[in-house]
């Protein structure tokens, strides 16, 4: 995590205002990814943690500020045309479709890319997450939400992207669960992933992450390595609740 | 006999009402708005199509064709002029302006055609009464038919198989998810609205094969009737409006023949107003979900 500091960043996040009508959410922050690096944003309820994400991905767009992927400016793209650029978001309650199969959903993933090339990402898919493989055919909406969260981040892969945007993917999940989600997360790093992960479980993100930012009502006010801040007295009272 | 005959009458009058109601249902389901014009759209696939027989000496067939690529061209037009710039107003501005559209048409058909009845010419489609057995059927009615199962099954395979269904499936469940998927939602809704006003062509020939009076209004009650029929059998489905279509078809043929001429449209609403009280979100329709 130490050498890939000095090239140029994956994602960079320059002085970002979002508004939704006259709320100020997004009160310029800036922020950057490098490549095969897990960050993480982390902050209390309602900090602005998902509008970041929404905008990176081109669903919202920012008022002020760029984003940038490898150099090239993707604000006022829109989200259907960032994706094909090697972005992609698993978005904050997970937003499968429900009334389409599994296999259709991971499909969908892979929408921009040329069809010849999905059986191949599907096969590695179900390798990765043996439990799709299983309900390949079932309903989306009828899965557990453990089962549902891993379809989620599943198709978000599909697409290949160069970023992998996670919302919260431990958001109401049994522990035994939340274990497994971040046991994914740690595997897709090591693969070669480069993550950026919002999470309200600040401990486990942290745990995982190279570097982390903490959001407050709209603006970041702490970063740093992961490591750091997990032993920081003001975020351990805080997020950490210790 | 007579029961069949009406019968046959109601399910061609109720593969019409389903016809029109897809067009509905589709544009519903995917743009999540009422496209109130949708009913003249189908005038002026009819008045299309009149012309090309009557004026143009064209072949029914080309007629057709020629009124279906006037309509997809009209609808992919209404769709980007008059609605997209609302995609993120409230829906009641959309529902004004949908309403708008509608008398725009309308009076832009009044120009150019006037304001007497046409008389559609005959086609292949109704030129004969078919005797099977001791019924007595318009070949009208038997290409009426036809016509809406083929384009129930053609409809079915498409949103099901091809990549283009699928998207507007996306779409129709969740906007923001389908862009994240890299699908382009504005295409999409357009394509929506290209198939609905094509079929839209499709049923006005059929309505003016077998009711051949066309005026610029010709479009208003059948088109709130289909779109009663969309909301009967459960808007934003496709084999709701099919069925909802149908049924509709069936029970105002049914009532008149039986209950009252005078009274036919009622029951057609009070039947709705019943199953709805019943069944709210209409006889296929899914119930709207909370998000978790
Ligand atoms: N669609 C919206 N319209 C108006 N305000 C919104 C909207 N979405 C979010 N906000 C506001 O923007 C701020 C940031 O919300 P956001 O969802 O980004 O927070 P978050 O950090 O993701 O919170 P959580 O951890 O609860 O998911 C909040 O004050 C919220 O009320
Ligand atoms: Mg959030």
């Amino acid at each position: 995590m130490s050498e890939v500091q000095t090239a140029a960043p994956l994602l960079r996040v320059n002085d970002l205002h979002v508004y939704y009508g006259a709320i100020h959410a997004i009160k310029g922050i800036s922020l950057e990814v490098h490549e095969n690096e897990i960050v993480t944003l982390i902050g209390a309820n309602g900090a602005g943690k998902s509008t970041t994400l929404n905008t990176i991905a081109g669903l919202l767009k920012p008022r002020q500020g760029t984003v940038e992927l490898h150099g090239a400016v993707l604000n006022g793209l829109g989200a259907s045309k960032i994706v094909p650029k090697g972005l992609s978001l698993c978005p904050e309650g997970r937003r499968i479709f429900q009334q389409m199969t599994v296999k259709e959903n991971l499909e969908m993933g892979a929408y921009s890319r040329d069809p010849a090339e999905i059986p191949a990402s599907l096969d590695e898919m179900f390798q990765r997450f043996p439990r799709l493989k299983e309900r390949e055919r079932q309903i989306a909406g009828t899965l557990s939400g453990g089962e549902q969260q891993m379809l989620a981040m599943a198709r978000a892969l599909m697409s290949r992207p160069k970023l992998l945007m996670l919302d919260e993917p431990s958001m109401g999940l049994a522990p035994i669960l939340v274990e497994q989600i971040f046991d994914i997360i740690t595997e897709l790093h090591q693969s070669g992933a480069t993550i950026l992960l919002v999470e309200q479980n600040a401990q486990m993100a942290l745990a995982v992450a190279d570097r982390a930012y903490v959001m407050e009502t709209g603006v970041i006010t702490m970063q740093g390595p992961a490591q750091e801040l997990l032993h920081n007295d003001a975020v351990q009272k805080a997020y950490l609740g210790s | 006999m007579i029961f069949l005959d009406n019968l046959m009458n109601g399910l061609s009058l109720g593969s019409i009402y389903a016809i029109i109601a897809l067009g509905y249902t589709m544009v519903y389901g995917i743009a999540k708005m009422l496209n109130f014009a949708h009913g003249d759209v189908i005038m002026v696939g009819a008045y299309i199509a009149f012309c090309g027989l009557q004026y143009w000496g064209l072949p029914p067939i080309v007629a057709i064709l020629a009124a279906m690529v006037v309509c997809t061209v009209l609808g992919i037009t209404i769709e980007g002029l008059a609605y997209r710039p609302l995609r993120q107003a409230a829906s009641l501005a959309v529902l004004i302006t949908a309403i708008g559209m509608s008398y725009l048409l309308q009076n832009v058909a009044l120009m150019i055609w006037g304001a007497n009845p046409k008389s559609f010419p005959r086609t292949f489609i109704n030129s004969s009464i078919l005797h099977i057995g001791g019924l007595n059927v318009s070949s009208a009615t038997i290409y009426t038919i036809l016509a809406n199962v083929v384009i129930m099954i053609a409809l079915t395979l498409f949103t099901a198989k091809t990549k283009m269904g699928k998207a507007m499936r996306c779409v129709s469940e969740d906007r923001g998810a389908a862009e994240l998927m890299g699908i382009n939602v504005n295409r999409t809704i357009s394509v929506t609205f290209a198939i609905g006003s094509a079929l839209a062509a499709i049923a006005g020939v059929l309505l003016c094969s077998s009711y051949p009076i066309l005026q610029p209004t010709t479009g208003s009650m059948p088109g709130i009737k289909a779109f009663t029929a969309a909301v009967f059998g459960g808007i934003g489905s496709i084999p709701g409006a099919m069925l909802g279509g149908v049924l509709l078809g069936v029970i105002e043929i049914f009532g008149k023949a039986y209950i009252s001429t005078e009274l036919g449209d009622a029951i057609v609403f009070a039947v709705l107003i019943v199953v709805l009280l019943v069944k709210p979100s209409g006889l296929l329709g899914k119930p709207v979900r909370e998000k978790v």
